[in-house]
């Protein structure tokens, strides 16, 4: 007989087993999809887990689009940490791209190391400034932060669709909407001989990592990991909600900003319509899948990076189409939600004898 | 004949048995709630369930209301055996209950909450609810409007809804989960009149309390639950409340002994006509509320939960700074505009009225919820101070006698009372100049309660000024040297503990100070 | 301006209207029962694409209506396992939801992309469509928008004159109390929940056999998200969100508006019209928290677990 019972404490186990149990049973439901699809799920296997790490190009790829799942995962996670649903990374990663495109079209090839600084540092802001706005709506009016940032995703798509069309758009592309390829001098350095893998997942990993730091070993971390979890333990304390909704909002903005300016400094080189294909809302499962922590976030974007190739790969190599990505991220994050009831409930199979020789009587209040 | 059967010598017939509980046992993840509970109930008893906090009382009643499912076990109901699997069935065998925090809805009227209460199939055969309720209402001196909304009616009266969906469906057995701990003692002998016709008419009431003064006047015979278990039988009339006591809580656990009361005239702590506005839409807020705490005492707040202690509590500790900058003083420093954290550091210290998820974060350990209110102390350049810390949590862990596995526990899988140890362990072991205490043993169980009383006497005699702020007027009496009460947001006068007495205070609580007040100003 | 364009506007008004008012009717209801599901967004496309995929291949609108409606029903079945019977977070489910339903609709449309079919028709209703004015813009329309009528009106009279609307509202403000007198508040809940699915689905066939008779991905563009918005500005009630969703109608075809006037503004930047008017509506809604506070059902996306009670 199966029985479910509560947890008195939450499994500290299966925090980190819960997303390895989903990642299993997402590829089981998975091959049973290929077996329908009439693809061998030998053969998927190899294309989405093989391929992807198998030469160094196809590696650097999956650091390419590892990147900005990672910065805008890291952003997100402290933001979900102190309970704020900021679903706006995908916007404030268009917007980066935008700004930091605007001035990147300006640079000649004689520019240097700080005009790269200085357009990083553009979309940075820019990305800031974009999650800055549902921040004051939600300080000065109490509007929902969820909504606001999902507005504001569609009003930056088409603040990009403008710019391309408009007047970002290349003045010799004959009509097409894309800008001008940028200058090399402000591109980003590349980590490879061949391949387009640039610094900007270094510089990831670095951010992830001290995020981490700051996140469980310090007062501020401290304080939002407080606010997260009650915020009525948090003005007990007497932390200020202000300084925790803004900073964790800014910092989540300018590390999307910069992943889209990374993007169009790096790999893309120019300002295209399709800069994202949704890193901003895969950011969300990446930053599940790695608990909410910047450590884990490494290992998940990665992860990420190499289900986004494998379905780059799946469509060359087996003709499917690329939604296939988007349902596997959906079964992925559902199976993990499901898996994540087992950190605060024991399952058993037991026989009819339950209540035989219970534990000692410890926890009587409260029931 | 009558007379001798009237001074108890002769039993009447014994009179039909009404509920028999044989062996019932319930238990939830790693508590035994109840370990084979027997117990009987005539018809036209009031029969009283004695036990302190967490005795195992309310999930014995809830089986029998049909909300849980005893494990083993049998319930006979007219000497018939029964499965009452839902409070709908319980509702149709005549079974009613009044829970402890009312099962209440306050968005809906009156008649609304009644019908919800009522099984669809008697809603229908009734003509007219509304006048149902108005008969009803009429018959037992209950008197609410059905059309008013319940948000706007006070404690005592939701209690009256509640009751009143009972009685309006013939009830043969009325349970009533602690039904005075949030009334005047005023609004508690209507109640127990109401119980006293309704026993006369041959319906029975089981009646659950800790409070043993009750008991003694209102039933017929006890039964007292200690551990889950039953522990004794008795026929309150007959019995000291010693005696009754002693069988709540054991042979070995200390009962609150008396302080003696203590007075001191240097001022530390003053709020002067401080006045807010509600910050919950169905509060009444603050309106001058002018209070002076010495050093060296414990001033006690008395009054029924929704009179404003939340708001005063905020507005006193800081988690609310609307108030103006002056409104509040402590220690010559105007305070009004300070948070919670920066009163802190100026020596307050704050234990609160929500333990899990206020005073302590549910999910985090006990070391973690060490650091909540110790920032200052075990911060350096941001860092925190780990080996530090975990000293601290296991300081305040094992002089306090913190029940848990350790301190990498969390907050939520403590009990109610050992939270609380490790609250008010933690912000005493400040030393603060001021504490703010909002129901210190709340829930607590009588050895515990003993416990923080011990330690807040101690916090007292070494100098520190403290506010409590309880509904528990017998606890307030034990531990404070001077008293005031609040109603409607406003504060009575601050007498000393003993120049004033329960009845007094009760007459308080529920308003009476305000024509008083009013007079003296004239 | 002449009354011919006024009509005009207002039909166009309507037709925009009525998917955020299917959707934002359902979710109401959910709401009431102390449900969150973020998800409406994933179940309309998931209707869109199986409301034409089904009428696409039997040739049958009907039948592709009632597909449209069990997909999102069953999109609202997989959210109640989550939220309702695992207690997963309501917020982070329904948000998977979305996620999974982008992911599933453009995987199984995917060869539906480019087919035309013939949508719903008008129907005039005799004599009354006569009526100047008033006629060709109330009793001209297809039959989806007619249901639209009918449902709210119900919707409306079983929230606030019924025992199960009494329930549902019970169940969203406490149902610990809910529980204790013997009121199935899981159960109550799913099947909030799944009305609010059903809805959402037929709001999606609505915008794939009706609005615009084809299959796009991501073709309900945002409007489930508005409609979550909407349900917040109608502070919970049935006829201001009628009003409210004709409102953002309007607010979504001025872009059409304004290009009929003549002006010369960027088709992309008229886009965000929509968009931007939610962001708007939900900072002047706001602004009376206290009345907000007061409507909004007490126990909102608190998950509930009757073991535990």
């Amino acid at each position: 007989m199966l029985n479910i019972q509560p947890r008195i404490e939450s499994s500290k186990a299966m925090v980190w087993c819960s997303p390895l149990i989903a990642i299993i049973l997402t590829m089981l439901v998975s091959s049973l999809m290929f077996i329908l699809l009439d693809v061998r799920p030998q053969q998927a296997f190899e294309v989405f887990v093989i391929m992807p790490l198998s030469d160094s190009y196809n590696l650097g790829e999956l650091m390419v689009k590892a990147a900005p799942l990672m910065l805008c995962a890291t952003g997100l996670a402290i933001c979900f940490r102190a309970n704020i649903w900021n679903i706006g990374a995908e916007g404030q990663l268009l917007i980066g791209a935008v700004v930091s495109s605007y001035f990147a079209v300006q640079a000649g090839e004689d520019a240097g190391i700080s005009s790269i600084m200085l357009i990083l540092l553009s979309g940075m802001l820019a990305g800031a400034f974009w999650a800055a706005i549902p921040t004051a709506l939600e300080r000065f009016f109490k509007t929902n932060i969820i909504l606001s940032t999902i507005m504001l995703n569609y009003i930056g798509l088409y603040t990009l669709l403008w710019a391309v069309h408009g007047p970002l758009a290349d003045p010799q592309g004959y009509g097409f909407p894309e800008s001008a390829m940028f200058a090399e001098a402000v591109m980003l350095p590349l980590i490879q001989e061949e391949g387009r893998a640039s610094v900007s997942i270094l510089i990831a990993i670095f951010i992830a990592l001290i995020t981490g730091l700051v996140l469980f070993k310090t007062l501020p971390g401290f304080i939002v990991r407080v606010y997260g979890e009650e915020q009525a333990a948090a003005r007990y304390a007497g932390f200020s909600s202000n300084k925790v909704v803004w900073g964790v909002m800014l910092f989540a903005g300018a590390l999307a900003g910069f992943a889209g300016s990374a993007e169009v400094m790096g790999p893309i080189g120019q300002l295209i319509p399709s800069v994202s294909p949704g890193y901003g809302y895969a950011a969300i499962i990446v930053a599940y899948l790695g608990r909410l922590n910047p450590f884990g976030i490494i290992i998940s974007s990665l992860f990420m990076g190499c289900l986004y190739m494998g379905s780059d790969l799946a469509q060359i190599e087996l003709g499917l189409p690329t939604a296939i990505t988007g349902l596997f991220q959906g079964v992925l994050l559902f199976f993990m939600l499901a898996c994540d009831f087992l950190i605060n409930y024991k399952i058993s199979f037991t026989s009819k004898k339950v209540f035989s020789k219970p534990l000692k009587a410890t926890l009587i209040n409260n029931i | 004949m009558t007379a001798l059967i009237e001074q108890g010598l002769i039993l009447p017939m014994a009179k039909s048995s009404l509920l028999e509980l044989w062996n019932v046992s319930k238990i939830f993840p790693g508590v035994i709630a109840n370990d084979n509970v027997n117990m009987s109930l005539n018809e036209g008893e009031i029969l009283a369930l004695l036990g302190e906090n967490g005795a195992g009382k309310s999930t014995l009643v809830k089986m029998i209301y049909g909300v849980n499912k005893p494990d083993t076990g049998a319930i006979f109901w007219h000497n018939r055996e029964v499965n009452i699997d839902s409070p709908n069935q319980a509702r149709a065998m005549g079974i009613g209950m009044v829970f402890q925090h009312f099962s209440v809805f306050e968005t809906l009227t009156v008649q609304e909450n009644i019908e919800l209460g009522l099984d669809k199939e008697f809603v229908d055969q009734l003509s007219d609810l509304r006048q149902e309720i108005v008969e009803i209402s009429k018959k037992y001196d209950l008197h609410v409007d059905p059309d008013r909304y319940v948000h706007s009616l006070s404690i005592g009266e939701r209690q009256r809804v509640e009751i009143l969906r009972c009685l309006i469906q013939n009830v043969k057995l009325l349970i009533l989960d602690e039904p005075t701990s949030v009334l005047t003692p005023h609004e508690v002998s209507g109640l127990f009149r109401v119980l006293k016709k309704l026993a006369s008419e041959g319906s029975s009431v089981l009646f659950i309390s800790h409070k043993l003064k009750e008991v003694t006047e209102l039933c017929d015979r006890a039964v007292i639950l200690r551990g889950g278990v039953v522990t004794g039988e008795c026929i309150p009339a007959q019995e000291t409340p010693e005696s009754i006591a002693r069988m709540m809580v054991g042979s070995e656990t200390e009962l609150s002994e008396n302080y003696p009361k203590k007075r001191s005239e240097e001022s530390i702590f003053t709020t002067t006509y401080l006045t807010l506005l509600p910050t919950n839409p169905f509060g009444c807020g603050l309106t001058d509320v002018s209070l002076t705490l010495r050093k060296g005492e414990i001033l006690g707040i008395a009054g029924v939960a929704g009179n404003g202690q939340e708001d005063l509590l905020a507005a006193l500790s800081g988690e609310d700074t609307r108030a103006d900058k002056a409104n509040i003083v402590f220690a010559g420093k105007e305070i009004g505009k300070l948070n919670a954290g920066a009163r802190r550091k100026l020596g307050m210290a704050y234990v609160p009225a929500d333990r899990l998820g206020q005073g302590a974060v549910p999910e985090m350990t006990l070391t973690n919820n060490t650091l909540l209110t110790n920032t200052t102390a075990l911060i350096k350049n941001g860092f925190i101070l780990g080996s530090k810390l975990k000293a601290l949590a296991n300081e305040i862990i094992v002089d306090n006698k913190v029940k848990c596995h350790n301190q990498s526990s969390q907050a939520k899988s403590l009990s109610g009372g050992n939270l609380q140890k490790f609250i008010i362990g933690r912000e005493v072991q400040q030393a603060p100049i001021v504490l703010i205490c909002a129901h210190p043993t709340w829930g607590v169980d009588i050895g515990a309660a003993s416990a923080i009383h011990r330690q807040l006497i101690a916090l007292r005699d070494q100098g520190a000024a403290i506010l409590i702020v309880s509904e528990d007027i017998d606890e307030l009496f034990v531990v404070c040297d001077r008293l005031t009460a609040l109603y409607e947001g406003r504060l009575s006068h601050i007498v000393e503990t003993e120049k004033t007495n329960i009845e007094e205070i009760g007459k308080w609580i529920a308003g009476g100070f305000i024509q008083q007040k009013e007079v003296d100003h004239a | 301006m002449d009354i011919e364009l006024i009509q005009q506007i207002l039909i166009a008004a309507l037709k925009t209207g009525t998917p955020l008012l299917l959707i934002a009717l359902g979710e109401l209801v959910t709401e009431k029962s102390g449900v969150l599901n973020l998800g409406q967004e994933g179940m309309v496309l998931m209707g869109a694409m199986a409301g034409f995929a089904g009428a696409y291949y039997t040739g049958n609108l009907f039948l592709g209506l009632t597909l449209a409606m069990v997909a999102g029903m069953m999109m609202a079945l997989l959210f109640g396992v989550l939220a309702l019977s695992l207690n997963t977070s309501q917020v982070a489910t329904g948000l998977a939801l979305t996620i999974f339903s982008i992911g599933l609709s453009s995987f199984l449309g995917s060869s539906l992309v480019g087919s035309t079919i013939p949508g719903f028709n008008s129907i005039a209703i005799p004599l009354l469509s006569d009526i100047p004015f008033i006629g060709a813009l109330l009793f001209n329309q297809d039959i989806l928008i007619y249901f639209s009528f009918v449902i709210t009106a119900c919707t409306w009279w079983v929230l606030h004159k019924t025992r199960v609307g009494l329930t549902i509202r019970s169940v969203g403000e406490n149902p610990h109390s809910a529980n204790a007198l013997g009121i199935k508040v899981i159960k109550i809940r799913y099947l909030a929940t799944i009305f609010g699915g059903a809805m959402a689905g037929m709001a999606g066939a609505y915008l794939s056999l009706s609005y615009t008779p084809m299959w796009m991905e991501n073709m309900s563009a945002g409007r489930g998200w508005i409609a979550l918005a909407l349900v917040v500005f109608a502070s919970w009630r049935v006829g201001y969100l009628m009003l409210g969703a004709y409102l953002f109608g309007i607010a979504s075809i001025l872009h059409l508006v304004m290009q009929g006037f003549g002006f010369d503004i960027s088709p992309n930047l008229l886009a965000m019209m929509p968009y931007l008017a939610t962001l708007i509506v939900m900072v002047l809604i706001s602004s009376d928290s206290l009345k907000q506070k007061l409507s909004t059902p007490m126990s909102l996306s608190k998950p509930f677990d009757p073991k535990l009670h």
